[in-house]
């Protein structure tokens, strides 16, 4: 125990210390332990809570248990063209190639699937999806992934610390020296110590009013490595998945799985007419997200909506039997709370902020970031996705990339000689700065600004945008960030949500100020990013990804990069796609 | 515990329509009147035989084989005692109603008395259960025999009230026979594996793997099986008496 | 995250304990009604709006994390699938789970469960390495003890910890289908009956059914884990015919 100004912190010892438990950082972890190295995992809340619960349709592999022409090329071609060409073909490439040993690799640990009759994993179909791809258990695979990971961490003796947040990253030129966090549970501080750090800490939905994110993806990882040093990428690529709940009111934004249009669900607006028609007459309510949301968002905007604001999924034409099976959390989901039984009513859905294509910008084969010994994998992690994602491509994403940057952050932490002195002073520095709202005696609510934050941005940088509302939107946020510096949280440090979320709001204004300013910046439409001022996708902005790099005063600053070349290998296997392009049949 | 949050707990809600208790209660003013009846009838009656009908305490009729004179269904009852004793189901109920461990879900105990569940004396005994169930089955082939007799009169076939009341009781139990857990377990349970050892794709589950599904969904309504069963029993009883006690004649459906 | 607009006229009172293990008291706040509005939502008013400190836990709010466990009119519930017009006009109260120890307000320290788990050994052993051949049949069983979110809700109600405090001597039913799930997977090839007999204790559950029937997730905990791993547990310790055909049936070491 040490102590400053009052406050005393406790420290811990680590090789690796993963912050984040969702799919992503478990992942990391297992890889760690398995080397032999010590792990140290921190989260927000318990253990096995983390969104990753929510993922409900499955984990995209290519295994052609179903379809035996899927392979991991048809997959990869699939993700890049999801993707728009902006994401990384390199970490498409090793998604597809390595997501088939990651799902078998569950099932060692215990991981129950779904079935086919020749007594394979089972596969569904998705979105964008050329063949039935997604391995599932019902609709809880995510659950199912992060229980099985959780288990496996468990056995393994990894230090596992729940409901700690972490409000600060230290490092030095040759690597990371720990992070401070304080314990919700006793309010007392802790330093982790470590030279290396992977960020699995997830996306940052909260900065939208109608989103289908737990409370805890307000994106701390990705401002702590924005404060560390790391770079931002696709920050205006913010996928609203097509289908959230609407009514009632208090669960507006929950998710209602794709695997109910996997299993045959059809959109119909007001008037009864199957509107994707009218998109994508091909793939229907298969198409990619991205078209699938733009398109209710539409019919809802042409006064073709439901009472409350959405369209209708109906899936009852495939029996109660089929959906009780298949489907059995929406069912209950909708019966216990719109009183909707959805094997004989339609269900109301309208677009939910759902994924961040964006985030911290990292090395494909490593996730290593700029700042040496920190590595970012999962949703936190930018490139994968490009312009838009691919359902089950998240969960996929976890497996592949969270053990790959375990891998790498062993390797750092194996190989560091020395761990950087964190000193005292810093901490105590960091420590005042933490426990400043809650010694304001007057001051904006954390919850009015939190609300304030929404409505900003759902109004400015939601699923259609445009230049003078982005800019209107970036003012008012800047000047948010202003307020945040007088925030006041009454009450102590022990358990305290609204302290809580007078630090989470420090991030959310910096996310929120980095996807208006991306936005505004891509003056193009490009999958999930959609402007009525350039509503066409231009060529030229397909060779770039814009990046957000922070300055020295601390403020972020743009730039574009070009999209990383694609090697004549992947080149080949897109060929099919840019026949495609050029109006001839696609393979 | 703080006294203060004990206190708070109300016992409004809106996910029953009976208050808590009400089962309970139930539970113990039935089985308390059952066990009253059972051992009068057990411990006083000389005999539970009307002509072809008999009374399923008196089956199998072990005391007539031995030749002993009194209380013939001493002999039998201790098998069905235990058997129903030792019920998952009935261990249930009479758990909550007549030991209150608790009365209700979640109502306050004394919890300075020792409690040991069923691995000390006397629940221990529960664990032997399947023992009890081999007994039971032996004596429902008794009671099947019974049965055939009670649709025999004087050598010719004939269908009367009693013969109806003692089919229907049979077949109740032996539904709850089937249903019981410990037979869920014997039946297929304690596989882990229905598909070992493995070689050919078992796209169609093995019969008993099939078998194990049809005693799990019985066993899912044990509870039911074991309430109707009790009260078939009884009614044969006391349907035989009121005969034998020349109260009410046998009505003959079919001669 | 919705529209907060009261209904004019329609409001609701909630009763919230507020405090710690050692003192504590219900306070009353007043909450507007919106339509299918659940404890939760009425929670996040209430921190909105009167007591932004009220700590309770949440996640997900769809019934998936199990985070939001607690006690409304003393019956263990998630707060985000309870609505409030399911109460009529009766007085709602909220508690968090009492059987382990209050953190703050609502939230408990529920910590016990995980350390349970760490115990739990073997882990799953598979026969074969993956990709496994099986039947849907096969792992439907096993499926049903997969869907449990760890809510702690069963753990809450069981009269063993909750009324006699024997956390030293029984694992709780939440364990228990963690265990049923290792233990009936078609491909483990590892025993738990001797942990279940000793440390985990299934013998100390008397079947009284109070955990299957608070299960969110309608895991029928009983029926299908408990029952079957006492059943488990007899053939190893209370059958000894079965352990005379076990001795039998074990193939004569050959010498070499």
């Amino acid at each position: 125990m040490t102590a400053a100004g009052g406050q005393a912190w406790e420290t811990l010892r680590h090789d690796v210390l993963v912050i984040g438990a969702g799919g992503a950082g478990l992942r990391a972890a297992v890889a760690v332990s398995e080397v032999g190295l010590s792990v140290g995992v921190v989260s927000k809340s318990l253990l096995g809570k983390a969104h990753t619960v929510m993922a409900e349709g499955g984990v995209a592999a290519a295994l052609g248990h179903l379809d035996a022409e899927d392979s991991p090329d048809v997959h990869f071609r699939d993700t890049m063209k999801s993707g728009h060409f902006v994401n990384s073909a390199r970490m498409a490439e090793l998604l597809t190639a390595e997501a088939p040993e990651r799902v078998w690799e569950l099932e060692r640990w215990g991981a129950v699937f779904d079935r086919t009759p020749a007594g394979q994993i089972l596969q569904r179909a998705f979105g964008a999806h050329s063949y039935r791809r997604l391995c599932h258990v019902g609709d809880h695979t995510g659950k199912e992934l992060l229980r099985t990971l959780q288990n496996r961490v468990t056995q393994l003796g990894v230090a596992f610390y729940p409901e700690v947040i972490v409000t600060r990253l230290f490092r030095d030129d040759s690597g990371m020296a720990g992070a401070l966090a304080y314990r919700r549970v006793d309010g007392r501080f802790v330093l982790l110590r470590a030279p290396a750090i992977v960020l699995a800490t997830g996306g940052w939905g909260r900065v939208y009013a109608v989103t289908s994110n737990s409370w805890e993806s307000t994106g701390d990882g990705t401002a702590l490595a924005f404060a560390a040093g790391a770079d931002l990428m696709d920050m205006e690529m913010v996928q609203f998945h097509p289908t959230g709940m609407v009514w009632p009111p208090g669960v507006r934004g929950l998710l209602v799985t794709e695997g109910v249009r996997g299993e045959g669900g059809i959109l119909l607006n007001a008037q009864g007419r199957r509107f994707m028609a009218d998109y994508d007459p091909k793939r229907m309510e298969l198409s990619s997200r991205d078209v699938v949301a733009r398109a209710i968002y539409q019919e809802v905007q042409a006064g073709r909506g439901t009472p409350h604001g959405g369209a209708r999924l109906d899936i009852t034409a495939r029996g109660a039997a089929f959906i009780s099976r298949k489907l059995p959390s929406m069912r209950a989901q909708f019966l216990a709370l719109a009183d909707v039984d959805i094997t004989r009513e339609a269900m109301e859905v309208a677009p939910t902020c759902h994924y961040m294509m964006g985030g911290v910008r990292v090395d494909p084969d490593t996730c290593a970031t700029r700042v040496p010994g920190l590595f970012a994998a999962g949703e936190v992690a930018a490139g994968l996705h490009g312009a838009n994602r691919l359902g089950g491509n998240s969960l996929a994403d976890l497996l592949v990339f969270g053990k790959r940057a375990g891998d790498a952050a062993a390797r750092f932490a194996a190989a560091s000689v020395h761990l950087p002195v964190v000193a005292a002073s810093e901490i105590e520095e960091e420590v005042a700065r933490v426990l400043a709202p809650l010694r304001q005696p007057l001051g904006p609510s954390p919850y009015g600004l939190h609300s304030a934050l929404q409505e900003v941005m759902t109004r400015c940088g939601g699923i259609v945008r445009s230049g003078p509302g982005l800019q209107n939107g970036l003012q008012q946020v800047l000047e948010m960030q202003e307020r945040a510096a007088r925030l006041a949280a009454p009450g102590g440090t022990l358990y305290n949500p609204g302290w809580n979320l007078a630090l989470e709001l420090d991030a959310m204004l910096l996310l929120g100020e980095a996807i208006l300013r991306s936005a505004l910046e891509r003056t193009e439409s490009r999958g999930a990013h959609y402007r009525t001022d350039f509503p066409e996708e231009d060529a030229a902005w397909g060779k770039q990804n814009v990046v957000i790099t922070r300055d020295r005063g601390g403020s972020p600053s743009l730039r574009t990069v070009p999209v990383a070349a694609v090697t004549p290998q992947q080149q080949r296997v897109l060929a099919p796609l840019t026949q495609d392009v050029t109006g001839r049949a696609p393979s | 515990m703080p006294s203060s949050v004990r206190a708070a707990s109300a016992t409004a809600s809106p996910t029953r329509y009976w208050p808590p208790w009400a089962q309970s209660v139930t539970t113990l003013v039935v089985f308390s009147a059952f066990v009253l009846y059972s051992f009068g009838v057990v411990v006083f009656e000389r005999t539970g035989q009307y002509h072809n009908y008999l009374s399923p305490f008196f089956s199998p009729p072990l005391g007539q084989w031995l030749g002993i004179p009194f209380a013939p269904a001493v002999l039998v009852a201790w098998i069905p005692l235990l058997f129903r004793g030792t019920c998952y189901y009935y261990r249930r109920e009479y758990y909550h109603a007549f030991a209150a461990d608790p009365f209700t879900c979640g109502a306050p105990e004394r919890p300075e008395r020792a409690y040991t569940g069923e691995r000390a004396w006397p629940w221990v005994v529960s664990n032997w259960h399947r023992y009890w169930w081999y007994l039971a089955a032996i004596v429902l082939l008794f009671l099947w025999k019974d049965t055939v007799s009670a649709f025999i009169f004087q050598g010719q076939f004939g269908v009367g009230v009693g013969s109806v009341i003692m089919l229907g009781n049979v077949v109740l139990l032996t539904a709850y026979t089937l249903s019981c857990h410990a037979f869920r377990h014997l039946i297929g349970g304690s596989r882990d594996c229905f598909a070992c050892p493995r070689g050919i794709e078992a796209v169609r589950p093995p019969v008993r793997f099939r078998w194990w599904q049809r005693i799990s969904r019985w066993n899912r309504h044990h509870g039911r099986w074991a309430w109707a069963s009790m009260m078939s029993v009884w009614a044969t009883d006391v349907y035989i008496r009121l005969l034998l006690a020349h109260i009410i004649p046998d009505v003959r459906l079919l001669k | 995250m919705m529209e907060r607009s009261a209904v004019p006229g329609k409001e609701r009172v909630l009763y919230v304990y507020r405090g710690d293990d050692y003192q504590g008291e219900e306070v009353a706040y007043r909450v507007p009604v919106v339509p299918g509005m659940v404890v939760l939502d009425a929670l996040h008013f209430i921190q909105a709006h009167e007591a932004p400190d009220l700590a309770v836990r949440w996640n997900c709010k769809a019934a998936h994390c199990g985070s939001c466990s607690g006690e409304i009119n003393g019956e263990p519930r998630l707060f985000c699938k309870t609505r409030l017009d399911a109460y009529g006009s009766l007085d709602i109260h909220v508690h968090p789970l009492r059987t382990f120890p209050i953190i703050r307000d609502l939230v408990s320290d529920v910590s016990w469960n995980y350390e349970r788990a760490e115990e739990l050994v073997p882990g799953f052993r598979p026969a074969e390495p993956p990709p496994f051949h099986l039947q849907q049949w096969e792992v439907d069983r096993v499926e049903e003890f997969h869907r449990c979110i760890e809510c702690f809700l069963c753990q809450d109600v069981c009269h063993v910890l909750r009324e006699h405090g024997l956390f030293g001597q029984y694992w709780g039913p939440q364990l228990m289908v963690r265990i049923a799930e290792l233990e009936m997977h078609p491909m483990d090839t590892a025993s738990r009956t001797d942990l279940l007999h000793s440390a985990a204790g299934v013998g100390l559950c008397n079947v009284t059914h109070c955990c299957t029937d608070v299960c969110p997730e309608g895991i029928e905990i009983t029926h299908d884990a408990i029952i079957p791993l006492k059943e488990r547990v007899a053939d190893q310790h209370y059958d000894p015919i079965a352990a005379w055909l076990r001795r039998l049936r074990r193939p004569q070491p050959t010498s070499p």
